[in-house]
């Protein structure tokens, strides 16, 4: 892709003397669209922070174009936040929030009123210039805070959870506006969310995050693919977690029968992780396949059936479009490609498994609840 | 049992209120005598603005607490800023000394501020040093802790963001103070400096501590009066005074329930997601 533009060299952070991050090393590219996605306290939000220069890290270097930025204050560098819950002036009307920066960077009020309206057009919110603030919508909120911010022709665009108090349509349509508008504008997002679907459809890069450290910086379709560890597998859509050993390249052994993969490079006989996704796995009659399990519990998603198979104890969720009756006896087959070999990590035997299936989905649900409010306090 | 909380509510309000329109009435008889209502006139209104002596010291009672109050609404709202950056628990232990000199009783800090000004005026030399000086210093300090009382509120319930979006779109950190926060924590300055005036306008324990005879305010100078039979224009110098109080205090609750409103209603905007209008 094209050159690079902000490089976070070793950086460290501690509040207080409690670690929230640990050895950063990332690049980001001129005009790429790049998510920080993790838990909530997995440090994304101060990694952004370091980047705008609300937080000076504790160790590392900042690197803007190769110089050094980590002495330099937010309102001298050449990036615009979007924040959280959008942070706009309530005393101001939409004109006034969206003029403000150029009126500090004191140009002249025509060059103002042409950039404010073209801002208001890139946003899709002409006529709105008198509105107060406060009567707008969340969805239009959130518009006039990305056209205040991009209206200083910044080079990096900062978003912090932008999407985080809209509801789900409207954060939908709001994601495909968001790609459309980082595309017109040509210039760098960094977009920090703990919603992996989202980072997933916008993403040119991820930057997996957890735990103050990095799990794995790739393409969309990588994370997905080719997690590196438990975590990123378990935390990017769902993920049946086995422990396998790689018998030879491309054979791997679980559930004491040998299985031909696509991976390579692992050491004979070494312990592994192996992921299965749950849309991967074909059914079929229960003498014709690889593994045999009794199903134990089906719920309706809408688009398929997410069902609970328990082979020799371990239980699995496989994503099927026919319906599995509960006590029904199946069959399953794994095509080499459908099976990923992980390294062993210390995530390993924490996640993919679903033996305690409802109550973990419960969990989830709540998690990202409550993530919401936490994160909001950990920059304080 | 609801009959007789009523009857409760309305006695409370009638021990409250009567002395003030026993007064009232009085600043409008004709006769000295406060029982027996003779006529109605306004020669005791009269009698006060023509007295000599009552109108000035009203002046110097204004001069002290206008700038009593502008004074400790500077100081307060620069100490709330500095109290608000404090950790948790620095913060919680500044508030607490800042809330004590409230309950204070006021004769022990008049008392403790008198004798702290004579061991000043010995440490400088100074004979009389009690004067306009002491009385303003001292209307400053009881001032303060409603100010950052009033502020401190409104500051916390700001979206800490609002400072880092203005930092963010080229302020400095002065810049963001007045282009943004001071914006939204006005009412609550505003609030703090009309209760810091009422609270000057009115004192006499604190004062009768620190003034000195060549700058007298009106409480004490009543005081003085007490001592012998009130002329009926102190009735009436008191109904005018209580009525200018009420007035502020009205402003100041009109003011205040303006500002949750506004802030109800956002809020429920935020919440609902949907555009009014």
């Amino acid at each position: 892709m094209s050159k690079e533009l902000i490089r976070l060299a070793d950086i460290s952070m501690a509040y207080d003397g409690e670690v929230v991050l640990n050895n950063i090393n990332l690049y980001i590219n001129d005009s790429e669209f790049l998510t920080l996605l993790g838990p909530s306290g997995c440090g994304k939000t101060t990694t952004l922070q370091i980047i705008g220069g609300f937080v000076k890290p504790t160790a590392g270097s900042v690197l803007f174009d190769g110089v050094r930025i980590n002495d330099i204050p937010p309102h001298k560098r050449q990036v615009n936040t979007v924040f959280q819950r959008y942070a706009l002036f309530p005393h101001l009307d939409v004109y006034d929030n969206i003029a403000f920066g150029l009126r500090i960077a004191k140009l002249g009020e025509d060059e103002i009123a042409r950039r404010v309206t073209e801002m208001l057009e890139v946003v899709g919110m002409k006529g709105f210039e008198e509105r107060k603030t406060d009567s707008l919508s969340g969805g239009q909120q959130q518009r006039i805070a990305i056209a205040r911010a991009l209206v200083n022709r910044p080079k990096v665009l900062l978003l912090d959870e932008p999407l985080g108090a809209l509801d789900l349509r409207l954060r939908k349509d709001m994601q495909v506006e968001l790609k459309r508008i980082q595309q017109q504008m040509g210039i760098t997002f960094i977009f920090v969310t703990h919603d992996q679907e989202e980072a997933l459809t916008m993403s040119d890069t991820i930057v997996v995050m957890d735990k103050g450290e990095i799990q794995q910086i790739g393409t969309p379709e990588d994370i997905y693919n080719e997690p590196k560890n438990a975590f990123v597998a378990d935390f990017i859509g769902e993920s049946n977690i086995l422990d396998g050993i790689m018998r030879a390249d491309r054979l791997v052994e679980f559930f004491g029968r040998r299985f031909p993969c696509v991976d390579e490079g692992f050491a004979k006989d070494e312990a592994v992780d192996v992921v299965i996704r749950p849309e991967d796995v074909d059914i079929v009659p229960a003498d014709g396949g690889h593994l045999c399990g009794t199903v134990t519990s089906v719920t309706f998603k809408g688009v398929h059936y997410d069902i609970i198979v328990d082979f020799h104890g371990f239980k699995w969720l496989i994503q099927t479009t026919d319906y599995q009756p509960v006590g029904a006896v199946i069959g399953i087959r794994l095509n080499p490609e459908d099976i990923h070999i992980m390294k062993r990590s210390k995530y390993s035997g924490m996640f993919g498994d679903y033996s305690s299936y409802s109550a973990e989905y419960d969990e989830i649900g709540d998690a990202a609840l409550a993530g919401e409010s936490e994160e909001q306090e950990e920059g304080e | 049992m609801k009959k007789a909380s009523k009857v409760v509510t309305v006695l409370v309000f009638v021990f409250l209120y009567v002395p003030m329109l026993v007064l009232m009435i009085g600043s409008f008889n004709s006769s000295s005598d406060l029982v027996v209502f003779k006529s109605f006139t306004m020669d005791n209104y009269r009698a006060l603005f023509a007295d000599g002596v009552l109108l000035p010291l009203l002046l110097n009672s204004l001069i002290i607490s206008v700038i009593a109050s502008l004074a400790s609404t500077v100081l307060g709202t620069a100490a709330t800023l500095g109290i608000h950056r404090m950790g948790k628990r620095m913060r919680r232990f500044t508030m607490f000394l800042t809330n004590i000199p409230m309950t204070n009783p006021e004769i022990v800090t008049g008392v403790s501020l008198a004798l702290l000004f004579a061991f000043a005026g010995q440490l400088m030399k100074i004979k009389s040093i009690l004067g306009f000086w002491t009385l303003l210093i001292a209307h400053i300090t009881f001032n303060l802790p409603y100010v950052i009382l009033s502020v401190q509120p409104k500051l916390t319930q700001m979206d800490p963001n609002l400072t880092k979006a203005a930092m963010d779109l080229g302020c400095t950190p002065v810049q963001a103070f007045f282009k943004v926060v001071l914006h939204e924590i006005l009412p609550g300055i505003i609030s703090g400096a009309l209760m810091a005036f009422t609270m000057s306008l009115d004192d006499f324990v604190i004062s009768y501590f620190v003034y000195g005879p060549n700058f007298v305010t009106l409480p004490v100078e009543i005081y003085n009066y007490t001592k012998k039979p009130l002329h009926p224009k102190i009735y009436a110098l008191f109904t005018l005074l209580f009525l200018a109080i009420l007035a502020v205090m009205l402003l100041m609750n009109i003011l205040q329930a303006r500002d949750t409103a506004r802030q109800r209603n956002s809020r429920q905007k935020a919440r609902a997601g949907q555009p009014t209008v």
